[in-house]
């Protein structure tokens, strides 16, 4: 583990043509991250997540994918993610290639991933449309001692899986609480894993069970406090529901979103300059 | 003379409807958006004791304010246990611990199968829809499915542009062969009352109205000829009680939405 500033992490280990997994299930998602990924113009990656959430939304519309790996694709409670709509629907900025998974299964990929197996069991669910067009991302086979019908998901494994966490001790080991969502199978599938976090203490707040990446497992990690925004982190601050909500608007016409984009993020030399810029930092 | 206004909203007959599905503790696997309204709502009327699970991973959780999104903290702070995303849908939905499913959806055909994948061809699609999440494991493993949709010609449609959770699949016992473990959508409810699969055919069929609400402006909002029971039911209006809970509820969910938040940067070096 290298504590390096979040630029130099994002140089270093996010390549064009990379697949890359920013995860966290509405919680602690990696904006700040996702930001900087936009910022060096990243290209032709192959972006993986559960659910692409606003952060995807941006480098879609931003022209950094090429290609999306996901479960669920809207805008939580509020509609339509506008700038994944536009990539699938009309190829704007470019083409996107979609592999859907449902959760259950996306989860089962990343663990297979984690787990060194090839790919992922679980129990078929009744036929869907799903089971037409995902050869051969999803297949049906019986389980060799009862014959009962089962699911089989390939391994998902990321080359970079980037990660928002609360704290990070004096050792580099790093503490994510809260709702965890699949992050821990997520950075245990990938070839390298990027954290950043909201504050460096000398000892973890860690009841013994807790979800802690061992410091060997990180490749670099970086301080960005307010990280997650506007996603929240549990015991920092809350999800901006409202800006999940006016993000509807802000990203329902191209020429609204890219301005929008340049203003508060491009423009933004980093992570604490957006939340300024956005009136959130206190 | 003119019948006097109802004293509540379609979407509050709706929300309190689907409410009154729900018996208490029963495990509750729930959707954002209308079923979360609902399935809180019973938490605070009838049924203090239903467990509500989100598929973030909150287990048992007991929000004092709606969640905007799945995952929102309030779920997790007042969770009895917050689960990893392979457990909450390996250990609790599949191994068979829920008894509820609880889904909405973009469209829904005559045998409960439900499309929130694409409008139009999926190759080329009219409308790229949010896509599966939870929903097809739910509506397969969950014990049996409420569904709450509003219902229109576009949402109550005769053929699915997409199937992506099933139903009854193609009816008359169909799912079951197919050895499908839930038993399937229990009820519809819609902004016009209540729909129940037959017994033998399995087809939706409207078996409860609204007060005021007629089965022709039900059967003219379906996109399929939809069947009526023979002893059509009219459903009691919301009572003062659930209104005065629901309405608290939301209104507290407004105020903690208009919070704005504030983060705390260390000084600049």
């Amino acid at each position: 583990m290298e504590l390096v500033p979040l630029k130099e992490a994002i140089a270093a280990h996010v390549r064009d043509g990379a697949s890359v997994a920013l995860e966290g299930f509405t919680h602690l998602i990696p904006f700040a991250a996702g930001h900087e990924i936009i910022r060096q113009g990243r290209r032709d990656l192959h972006l993986i997540r559960m659910t692409p959430d606003l952060i995807y939304d941006q480098l879609i519309g931003m022209g950094c994918a090429s290609r999306l790996t996901f479960s669920w694709g809207g805008n939580p409670g509020v509609g339509s993610l506008h700038r994944l709509r536009d990539a699938v629907e009309q190829g704007w900025p470019r083409p996107l290639t979609l592999t859907e998974y449902t959760h259950a299964e996306l989860a089962l990929g990343y663990q297979a991933g984690a787990s060194g197996m090839p790919c992922g069991l679980m129990r078929h669910h009744a036929d869907t449309d799903l089971d037409l067009l995902t050869v051969p991302h999803r297949r049906t086979l019986p389980c060799p001692f009862t014959g009962q019908p089962l699911t089989a998901v390939p391994a998902v494994r990321p080359d970079v899986t980037i990660l928002h966490a609360q704290q990070i001790d004096a050792a580099g080991n790093v503490l994510i609480r809260g709702i965890v969502g699949a992050a821990k199978e997520a950075a245990l599938a990938a070839e390298r894993v990027l954290v950043t976090v909201e504050e460096r203490v000398a000892r973890l707040a860690a009841d013994m069970n807790a979800l802690v990446l061992p410091a060997w497992l990180i490749t670099a990690a970086s301080i960005v406090p307010g990280g997650a925004y506007p996603s929240y982190a549990q015991g920092y601050y809350a999800r901006d529901n409202r800006f999940y909500l006016a993000w509807d608007e802000i990203a329902r016409e191209r020429a609204a979103f890219s301005a929008w984009m340049e203003r508060h993020v491009l423009a933004a030399p980093d992570h604490a300059a957006l939340l300024r810029t956005l009136g959130v930092a206190a | 003379m003119s019948a006097r206004a109802p004293d509540y909203t379609p979407d509050e007959i709706m929300t309190v409807t689907a409410a009154r599905q729900l018996r208490n503790a029963a495990v509750c696997f729930v959707g954002i958006g209308l079923p979360s309204a609902a399935c809180n709502l019973a938490r605070l009327t009838h049924a203090p004791d239903l467990v509500l699970i989100y598929e973030s991973g909150t287990v048992g959780t007991r929000p004092k304010v709606l969640p905007l999104s799945i995952g929102d903290g309030e779920l997790a702070e007042t969770a009895t246990v917050v689960v990893t995303l392979p457990e909450i849908f390996a250990h609790y939905l599949q191994r068979g611990r829920v008894d509820v499913g609880f889904l909405g959806a973009a469209q829904i055909d005559r045998f409960g199968n439900l499309n929130s994948t694409v409008i139009g061809d999926y190759a080329r699609p009219k409308v790229r829809l949010p896509g599966a999440g939870g929903a097809p494991e739910i509506a397969s493993f969950a014990r049996e499915v409420l569904i709450i949709m509003k219902q229109t010609r576009r949402s109550f449609v005769p053929r699915l542009d997409f199937r992506t959770s099933c139903g009854y699949l193609t009816g008359a016992g169909e799912r079951r062969t197919r050895g499908c473990p839930g038993a399937g959508p229990r009820a519809v409810i819609t902004d016009f009352g209540l729909l129940r699969p037959n017994p033998r055919s399995e087809e939706l069929e409207l078996v409860a109205l609204y007060p005021g609400v007629s089965a022709e402006a039900a059967r003219a909002a379906t996109g399929w000829p939809l069947a009526v029971a023979e002893h059509l039911e009219t459903l009691p209006a919301p009572q003062a009680g659930e209104l005065e809970t629901l309405r608290q509820l939301e209104a507290r969910t407004r105020e903690a939405q208009a919070r704005p938040i504030r983060i705390a940067l260390p000084a600049a070096p």
